[in-house]
Parts: structure tokens; sequence; C-alpha cells
């Protein structure tokens, strides 16, 4: 994995950089900033219905892209709808999904969902008048801070129509035990939309084998550009649903007073989409692809196990995740006792090392652990032990300004 | 030797801020969230017939930043007249601060602040 840093222009040499904020968004490697670049220099028409090379070579660039993610999760590519990101997609998801449900219904989530994973719901819910629930983590013991599934089979009963929940939180790091709520909402035969917008850059996601019928994820987690994301749906479901915008591009006819929708998935993207960036979605994932998932969650494992020696052997670190490295990515969201989560991350920044501070957009999640605001480190494949260090060092020099002994 | 940003006097201010307590009954009072890190400020002031502030307290959690602006805004504020209040700016707490404030740190300097903005709105509007 060494060489894979050289790939990564913001990580020169020039700029010092210990970026530990892949979580929220990650770097994007030289391959994927080439592809895009080649869109916009070589042909920057619009795609489909153009008669014209330009056109057509952008045209097959973006479905070649749409292939290239689908291989990628093992999807057709039919099946994959092209978004904003994964905020959107699970927007569309919760309009989408309305017309479906009845206030006698009920949509399962879990405690540590992403903001983006829980309001879309929320108002779902109170527009239908159905109710929410949310599956528990465990407080306590050796398994703190992993999924309680004796919560998660209270939760999911005949009643239950969705269940959305993360297949990786974003700021505990948990991975969630995805064949068993899989398997606890299929029985019920409630539709379940995984958030992979995490775990997609962690771990091989492959929908037929999860059986899930929808997952949604971002781009720019995933070493890719901001701007675009995917919404998978199983084939059935995308014939069903009905879009959720309106305009070009998605029709089959059209007269003044009506039209009838295309098919697959052009039908979910009205307008003209961010072109150069699901093509450097598609060069993504083809990156990611020729690292190989074998090696990438080597390294990560390693990283987590360094990261928890060093952070973990620290009195005034309380690090905030499962102890275990099978149930976790390499995402740390920890305290320092008697500083402020902002301080830390203001002290960390002085030596080149990014890190977040703050609700993380989970604030119904910090109040349920009793936090008030956390500091984030989480790491990517190019996160060396170098950076584990050079990050302990930063909150050693925090401590010593704030006289933590 | 000082840190640049984190001065001792900050550093007192955050483990021991001034005027940290509740009013009962106080005449003003309002509250401002840090929408990046969910920190809130709750500030409240007693105000006599002559719209003199006669004391004020705040309550909430913050960074060393918010905790030692609010602990200074707050102490200013005491003996002050409300439209003395009006009349303080953003700039003007960032200057009692004595630090440099980047841009990411301007809304922890400023928590207290957009909280006694709010408060002075609520009397006022109530006033009317
Ligand atoms: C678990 C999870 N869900 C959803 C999102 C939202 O993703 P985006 O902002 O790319 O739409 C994030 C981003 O932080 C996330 O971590």
């Amino acid at each position: 994995m060494k060489d894979i840093r050289t790939q990564f222009t913001a990580l020169s040499d020039t700029t010092n950089l210990v970026y530990l904020d892949s979580a929220a968004t990650a770097l994007v490697p030289e391959i994927v900033l080439d592809a895009m670049s080649l869109y916009y220099k070589k042909y920057p028409a619009n795609v489909h219905r153009g008669l014209y090379d330009m056109s057509i070579e952008a045209t097959q660039q973006y479905e070649g892209a749409r292939k290239s993610v689908a291989q990628f999760i093992g999807a057709s590519p039919d099946e994959v709808v092209f978004t904003s990101g994964t905020t959107q997609g699970i927007n569309m998801l919760a309009v989408a999904l309305k017309k479906q449900l009845t206030s006698d219904d009920v949509i399962v989530l879990t405690r540590y969902e992403h903001h983006a994973n829980l309001i879309p719901w929320q108002q779902l819910a109170s527009e239908v008048g159905c109710e929410l629930r949310f599956i528990d983590l465990i407080l306590t013991g050796d398994e703190k801070y992993t999924v309680d599934m004796e919560s998660a089979r209270t939760c999911i009963d005949a009643q239950v129509k969705v269940v959305a929940y993360s297949a990786a939180s974003h700021v505990l790091g948990t991975i969630a035990p995805i064949q068993e709520i899989q398997h606890l909402a299929k029985a019920v035969g409630a539709i379940t939309v995984i958030d992979a917008a995490q775990a997609i850059a962690h771990m091989p996601l492959n929908v037929k084998e999860i059986d899930c019928d929808f997952l949604v994820f971002s781009g720019h987690k995933l070493y890719g550009p901001t701007g675009v994301g995917v919404l998978y749906g199983k084939k059935e479901h995308l014939e069903k649903l009905a879009p959720v915008s309106f305009g070009g591009g998605m029709v089959e006819t059209v007269s003044y007073t009506s039209a009838t929708w295309a098919k697959g998935p052009a039908k979910f993207e009205p307008g003209t989409p961010s072109i150069a960036a699901v093509i450097g979605l598609g060069a993504a994932v083809k990156f990611i692809t020729s690292v190989g998932w074998k090696s990438i969650c080597a390294h990560e494992k390693d990283i987590i196990q360094y990261a928890q020696d060093v952070l973990g052997n620290d009195t005034h670190i309380e690090v905030l995740g499962p102890t275990h490295d099978t149930d976790r990515i390499a995402v740390f969201s920890f305290c320092v006792s008697g500083i402020h989560a902002h301080d830390v991350a203001e002290i960390c920044n002085r030596s080149h090392v990014a890190v977040r501070a703050g609700h993380h957009c989970a604030i119904p999640l910090l109040k349920y652990i009793g936090k008030e605001s956390v500091v984030r480190a989480s790491c990517g494949i190019y996160t060396s032990r170098e950076d584990i260090e050079r990050l302990a060092t930063a909150l050693t020099e925090a401590k010593r300004i704030f006289s933590v002994t | 030797m000082d840190d640049i940003l984190y001065k001792e006097y900050i550093l007192e201010l955050y483990r021991d801020p001034l005027h940290k307590k509740n009013i009962t009954h106080p005449t003003m009072h309002g509250k401002a969230v840090n929408q990046s890190c969910g920190d809130d400020i709750t500030v409240m002031l007693l105000v006599d017939d002559t719209d003199r502030i006669t004391d004020a307290g705040h309550q909430g959690v913050g960074c060393a930043i918010s905790q030692a602006a609010v602990s200074l805004l707050i102490d200013w504020c005491i003996g002050k007249t409300i439209r003395e209040l009006n009349e303080l700016t953003q700039e003007h707490v960032v200057d009692m601060l004595g630090i440099h404030i980047s841009y990411a740190r301007k809304n922890c300097a400023t928590l207290g602040y957009v909280a006694l903005t709010q408060a002075i709105q609520l009397y006022e509007r109530k006033n009317i």
C-alpha cells in the first residue's frame, strides 16, 4: 500500500498533510481527476440523444460508469441510478415510498443514523402518521457500541414496512450485523434500505448477496468526486416506483397534458446529470478494484489495531467505538478529558493533522451516548501508521496546553 | 511560554468561567446554538427601571474560546444600559478576547454574543 500515497496529490511531501477526515470526504487519486478532465477537454457534450461523435463518446463513458458501478456492487446496470449523493438518494426513497405506507405501518432505523438517514424518514413518518422505531446499541460491557440484536428483534415485527440502516456508523465505526438485520426484515416482508455512505469505502458490498432492496452511497467518500452518488434498487422496485422529480430525459411519451416514463434508471435521472462526476465515480470504483479489497481490508485492519493501541492506551482519551476490530471500520471518534473537541481539532491543525470535531450530523446519537461533541479521526487507503503517530503527538500537545496530566 | 491562542487567561476562563450561574426571574434571556458542534449558551440578565443591567449570568457547554468569550461578554454587560448593549458588535467581542480568531472559530467566539442579541430582541419585542 506504500505507493498508494503517491497517487494522491493532496498528500505530496510539500503539504505535510495528515488527512484523517476521509469519512467526511476522501481524497481523490490522479486517475479519477484525469478521467474527469478528459471529459471536459475531449468530449464535453451532453449525454443521450446526441448524434455527433462527442455526444456519443460522452454517453458511452457515462453508461460505462454505470456498468463499472454495477459490477462493483454486484448489481445489474439497470438497477443503478445516479443521484447527487447519499442524501438525495434517501430523500428520493422517502418520497417515493410514501404511497406504500399507511398510519398502521412502522419504519425502523438504528440509534446511530446520520441525519441524512433520519430526517427524511421523520418527515415521511409525520406525513403518513406512522411510527418510527430505533434499534438500540449495547452501551455497556465488552460489546459496547455494537448493535443490540435483542432490540432489533423487538423492533422488527409484522407492522414494519421499512428498515433503513447504515451498514457502518460514521461516528462509532460500528459495522452493522447486516445479514442478521436483513434476515429479520425479510421475515416480516419489510423493505430494506442500506445507507452505505461509510461502508462502501471500507468493505466489499454485494447487493445480491446481501439481498437488500435499496442501497445508497456517495462518490466522494469512495475516492471519487463530490456531486454524484448512487441509488441501487432491485429491478422490480425501480419498475414499480414512481419518479419523484420530473423533466427532460426521463420520459417515453409527452403530450401537453400528460407524460409516461422512460424504462430503467433514466426514469429517476431527469435533467442533465453531473456527467464528469459520474465518469469520475466510474474511475474511482475501478481504482478500488485495481487496488483490491484484500489488501485494502488488510491495511485498514492494521491501522485499526494500531490506532486502538495508540489511542486506547492513553487514560485521558476515550475512544467511542467497538473494541473488536472485526466489528468496526477505521473511523474513530474520541474525547480528550478536559478539552473540548473544537480545541483539540484546532491544535491538531497546527501540525497539519486534519480531524473533524463536532456532532458529525448525528445529534441524537451523541445525546444517546451522553456526549456533547467529539473528535473524529477517519482513515482511508492512504492512512499510514505514521499518520496515527502524528495524531498522537498532536494530542499530547493539546494536553500540554490544557495542562491535562 | 504563552500559547498564541490558548493564553493563560483564556484557559483560566475555560476552567473557571465568570458569571456561570442561573439568574432567577431574569428580565431578558436568550439562547444560541453553534450548528457545527451542537454547543449552546443561554444568557440571562436582570434589568432595572433605568434600563441598566444589574446582574447577569450564562449557562451551557462550549470550547475554551466560547466559554472565555461569554465570560468576558457577560462581565462587560453588568452595569451597562440596554442601549450600550445594542451598540455592541461581534468585532467588539472578538477584541475583548484579545486573540486572533480564525474563520473557523468565529462562531465559537461569538456564540454568547448571538445569545445576547437574541435576548435583546425577545425583550424589545415584548416591550413594544
Ligand atoms: C452514514 C452516512 N450517511 C449519509 C451521509 C451523507 O452523505 P452525503 O453528504 O454525501 O449526501 C454521510 C456523510 O457524512 C454518512 O456518513
